[in-house]
């Protein structure tokens, strides 16, 4: 599995670091997502889903 | 504790506050009852990137139905409230089911303000719904020009995507300027030249005299001025009103929007609201009370009414208001309410990028970002600690914003 994130549609808004702290978290510098873990294990998929649906701008993927 | 809790509204601030209900190990029944026939999903794409077909419905949807069923919130989605009996703590649905609450919230929402003796036709469309969405999804392909009413947010972003599909499109409001309620005007003035650089054409401080037709469908648009917008496609993109018409029946105060107090309580005590249809006390506000339409807002306030709902917490603790809005390859991002300002400070690193600063007087009250996410991350530290912000020090470039942020440590 690997989670693509498309930091041009990033606003901030850091839902997908509360859904998921583990494998995502925001620039201090401007509050950009970046990623922790661009591989996550199989158990961490369904929060890395979840991060996923809930971003306001869907700027990440889940690629499987 | 309160057994039962209704939520009326299936977006945002719906689907939110139960999440966050279950999130707060709230035990009792939720039911949730969306007026929409989809599962709650997200709005904001629908004017930017589902609307340019680069994402599908499944990607829309906040949850699937399996993750309802795993929290016990049950979703009961095409139901629309009709009227709410306080006495006997039920609410009336359109299709005549009676549903009892231990306490009900109000997430219903607005709809779209519709453009005043306009019948029905065909090729006039509006923009919030999944539904109206795909209408002009379906139809971008094969359109050759546009004509939107109103240059708000909804009505930039569409003109925007149909821009970049090569349809001629003109914009008609009746304001002096882009986004008059929410932007000031030098990042109007930005975003009107972007636009316009990108072939759009602007119609300002011109009202729409009359829709043309022919055989009941659209065929273009008459300004204030006289002026013939010839169109294949309409876009009424006027702002919304609040949902209120059933609280108002049921004798819930209303004012702009649903009246709530600092607990998010309407006038009876077994009714909350939140979203885009709660009017609530706001230190941001100029005039101390606001209603705002915007998906932070509804995050923030789901995430504490069900702090409250499930006795966690006492009050609504205001967060300082921010939005965000894609038009034209531009992120417009606002900190605080930009209505409050009567003058502007710009900041720019020369390369087109820049934010704009707003003062009541010398206090700043917000902050318009124009691609400088990093201006927008320390305007809302600033604002939100109520630092000390002087023009001077926004108009001096060598000036670091952030050693304000210190001084309030």
């Amino acid at each position: 599995m690997k989670i693509a994130i498309d930091t041009s549609k990033c606003i901030g808004a850091g839902l997908c670091v509360v859904a998921s702290p583990e494998l995502f978290a925001q620039r201090d510098e401007d509050g950009i997502v970046y990623l922790i873990n661009e591989h996550p294990d199989p158990q961490q998929g369904d929060s890395a889903r979840e991060a996923a649906r809930l971003c306001p701008t869907l700027a990440i993927t889940i690629l499987d | 504790m309160i057994d039962r809790i209704v939520i009326a509204g299936g977006g945002q601030a719906g689907y939110q506050l139960a999440q966050f209900l279950r999130d707060q190990q709230y035990p009792g029944a939720i039911l949730l009852l969306g007026e929409e026939p989809d599962l709650p999903y997200q709005r904001p794409p629908l004017s930017k990137i589902y609307l340019e077909g680069k994402s599908g419905p499944e990607q829309l949807a906040f949850q699937p139905a399996s993750y309802f069923q795993r929290r016990e919130i049950e979703v009961r989605t095409g139901v629309r409230i009709a009227a709410i009996d306080r006495h006997a703590r039920r609410v009336h649905t359109a299709c005549g089911q009676r549903i009892e609450y231990g306490h009900l919230v109000l997430a219903v929402g607005a709809r779209n303000r519709e453009l005043p003796g306009l019948g029905p036709l065909q090729s006039v469309h509006m923009l919030r719904t999944r539904r109206e969405a795909d209408e002009l999804r379906g139809r971008l392909p094969d359109i050759r020009r546009a004509t939107v009413i109103g240059a708000g947010f909804i009505g930039l972003e569409f003109a925007s995507v149909a821009a970049s599909q090569g349809i001629a499109v003109d914009v008609v409001d009746t304001a002096a300027r882009l986004m008059q309620r929410s932007v000031g005007q030098p990042v109007a003035e930005a975003f009107q030249r972007r636009h316009e650089s990108r072939g759009v054409r602007f119609h300002l401080a011109s009202g729409t005299a009359r829709i043309l037709s022919e055989h009941g469908r659209a065929t273009g648009v008459e300004t204030s001025a006289g002026e013939r917008l010839p169109a294949d496609l309409i876009l009424v993109a006027i702002g919304v009103v609040p949902n209120v018409e059933v609280a108002a029946e049921a004798g819930l105060a209303i004012g702009n929007g649903i009246l709530v107090d600092e607990r998010l309580r309407t006038t009876d005590e077994h009714i909350s609201a939140l979203g885009d249809c709660a009017c609530f006390a706001s230190r941001f506000a100029p005039n101390g009370r606001c209603r705002l339409e915007s998906v932070p807002n509804a995050m923030s306030q789901a995430r504490q009414l069900a702090a409250i709902l499930a006795g966690k917490a006492s009050r609504y603790e205001e967060e300082l208001p921010w939005f965000w809005s894609d038009q034209a390859g531009l992120k417009l991002q606002i900190a605080g309410l930009s209505q409050g300002a009567d003058s502007w400070v710009e900041r720019s690193a020369g390369d087109g990028a820049f934010s704009a600063y707003g003062f009541s007087g010398h206090r700043l009250v917000a902050v318009e970002s124009v691609n400088r996410p990093g201006d927008h991350v320390i305007a809302k530290r600033l604002l939100g600690t109520g630092a000390r912000v002087a023009p001077e020090h926004v108009a001096d470039p060598l000036f670091d914003l952030r050693h304000l942020l210190a001084a309030t440590a």
